[in-house]
């Protein structure tokens, strides 16, 4: 898709202590994913339902005590699919309305406003998980919800070389462009590629270099767990299962009701 | 690429969860000899560089831009077995860790972005391998037009997704056509620049890129002179072959029937179908027929040819597994 993405934040997450802070990583997930799940079962009709479920969402972050401008960042990343949501709306088929010059499918309108506000619960719960979970607790929680252990491994690395990476391909940009080079064309994206090319070689070389001091220091193919989890407590889960039921009840209530088509 | 929660529906979220976590679960089993031991932290980095590759973004054309997926990039380097690992890992860490791509759409994401561009990319690129002269030119270019069919097979796959969880009234042939047009256009720029990318590593450490395993030193040291924009017009002309086979297929076409309709002097029908039961209008009424069958035959088509793609992919990997069993113990 056009639109990229912008560097990643991964410094500057999981500041502050509070209710959400506080609860186990797989507790969080687990509960977001229930969360996102109910929202998305929910008819695209139920738009007072989507509200309840958006406004519970918004109390989370609200509880979490997120900066703004961090949430306002990483929900920069979705902004392409609020518009493809808007463009639903003019390509739809069935019968049209007239809002203002435009003439907009009535289905497509009720879709692309159902999809829109999906997609800002989803990315408010992902943001609220993420926001308030130091990585390697959420790395280690997805783990204990069964993730397998290689792939746990595998992410770890990721995330812990993902800035100096990052940052390497920002220095070489950054150099191409200070000697003039622009790129307007497809045909002139060859030094791009090129430059990561030997990003990929010193990336690897550094991964072998890494991976000879971890055999040096006894690694045998898995990380050890440093820190203590206790199980999660049985009041833990009851607290992170507020949300999920919130967003069902507001289900329930409107199936039940004489509200919903 | 990357879409939100509530895009498609549950069904299709969770049938596609259950088909990337098997893809996933067989993957791991290929793979875990290497992963085991070795390639963890060198398949960390690897999809760290992927992540990171993912921010560059390259001009495609008027303006718009686009970034590389290198699920193909990553299944020529690694083998597809651990490039499917590598890129399914890096859309899990956008979902949770970055809110890029909802955490119910991950099923579908990890399809369509990871699963069918490494194992489906890796048939095509076997296939042009075959094409192509065993040296290192060919690793690269058969590197760089696989590239580019992997983004339009993942586009392809959205659009069949679309075929059954569709949220919007927006016909399988307007998704079809949409996604499959605009990746074409970004599929240039991912081919080209996993071409660039291969290239580059061939040249330092051929060692590192399992799609060129098999060829012998001498082979690899042979290197054509080709440039960007002779790689681009190859490009530039296989899309058009394959937009022209699938053009013949996808509309042949309303707009035609449209036009013999107005030929005819058969006024109001293309606006008036709710009328249209008198016999003037019959042929009009096999229209919509006409395109549901087409929509259905082409719909059958992107089913086969990803079917066909994915699992040839898989085969590959797991012959490819075998050998590299049989070649350590």
């Amino acid at each position: 898709m056009s639109g990229g993405h912008r560097p990643p934040v991964a410094g500057g997450v999981a500041t502050g202590a509070g209710p959400i802070q506080r609860l186990p990583a797989e507790v969080k997930v687990a509960a977001a994913v229930a969360f996102v799940l109910v929202v998305a079962v929910t008819p695209r009709g139920a738009l007072a339902v989507l509200a309840v479920q958006g406004v519970a969402i918004m109390g989370v972050v609200a509880l979490a005590r997120l900066p703004l401008g961090f949430v306002a960042r990483r929900l920069a990343v979705v902004a392409p699919f609020l518009v493809a949501a808007a463009l639903t709306a003019v390509v739809a088929g069935g019968p049209r309305i007239d809002v203002g010059p435009l003439s907009l499918s009535e289905p497509g309108l009720r879709a692309g406003v159902a999809v829109a506000a999906k997609t800002l619960i989803g990315a408010l719960t992902s943001i609220a998980v993420a926001g308030t979970t130091p990585i390697p607790d959420l790395l280690a929680g997805l783990g204990r919800l069964g993730l397998p252990r290689p792939l746990v491994t595998l992410a770890g690395f990721t995330l812990r070389y993902l800035d100096l990476v990052a940052d390497g391909l920002t220095r070489r940009r950054r150099a191409m462009t200070a000697r003039g080079y622009r790129p307007r064309r497809l045909t002139q994206a060859g030094p791009l590629a090129a430059s990561l090319g030997t990003m990929f070689v010193h990336t690897y070389e550094r991964g072998e270099r890494v991976h000879a001091a971890m055999l040096s220091r006894g690694f045998t193919g898995a990380m050890p767990e440093i820190t203590v989890h206790p199980r999660p407590r049985a009041a833990q889960w009851a607290t992170a299962a507020l949300l999920p039921m919130v967003a069902a009840a507001a289900l329930a209530v409107a199936w039940a009701g004489p509200g919903l088509a | 690429m990357h879409a939100p929660d509530g895009f498609l529906n549950v069904g299709t979220a969770v049938a596609t969860a259950a088909v990337s976590a098997g893809a996933i679960g067989l993957s791991l089993r290929h793979s875990r000899q290497e992963l085991s031991d070795r390639q963890i932290p060198l398949a960390g980095l690897t999809a760290a560089f992927v992540f990171a590759a993912q921010m560059v973004n390259f001009p495609v054309a008027g303006g718009t831009s686009g970034h590389l997926l290198g699920g193909l990039l990553a299944a020529v380097l690694l083998g597809p077995a651990t490039g499917c690992l590598v890129v399914a890992t890096v859309v899990l860490l956008q979902a949770l860790v970055f809110a890029d791509g909802g955490l119910t759409a991950i099923g579908y994401n990890v399809l369509n972005m990871a699963v069918v561009t490494s194992f489906g990319g890796y048939a095509v690129f076997l296939a042009f391998r075959r094409l192509l002269p065993r040296s290192a030119s060919g690793v690269v270019m058969a590197g760089g037009l696989a590239g580019g069919a992997s983004v339009v097979l993942s586009a392809m796959t959205f659009s069949l997704e679309w075929l059954f969880g569709a949220t919007a009234p927006v016909p399988f042939d307007t998704v079809f056509g949409a996604m499959v047009g605009v990746h074409t256009l970004i599929g240039l720029g991912e081919g080209l620049i996993t071409a660039v990318t291969l290239s580059a590593v061939l040249a330092v450490r051929p060692d590192l890129v399992a799609g060129a395993a098999d060829l012998p030193r001498a082979a690899l040291a042979e290197r054509g002179h080709w440039s960007a924009r002779g790689a681009l017009w190859a490009a530039v002309l296989t899309v058009a072959v394959v937009a022209a086979a699938v053009s013949q297929l996808a509309s042949s076409s309303p707009d035609g029937l449209e036009r013999v309709a107005g030929d005819q002097g058969i006024e109001g029908s293309s606006d008036a179908p709710s009328t249209a039961a008198h016999s003037v209008f019959a042929d009009y009424a096999t229209r919509g027929i006409d395109n549901e069958q087409l929509s259905l035959a082409l719909a059958g088509l992107t089913g086969a040819v990803l079917a066909g793609a994915v699992g040839t992919g898989v085969l590959a990997s797991a012959r490819r597994g075998r050998l590299a069993g049989g070649a350590t113990t």
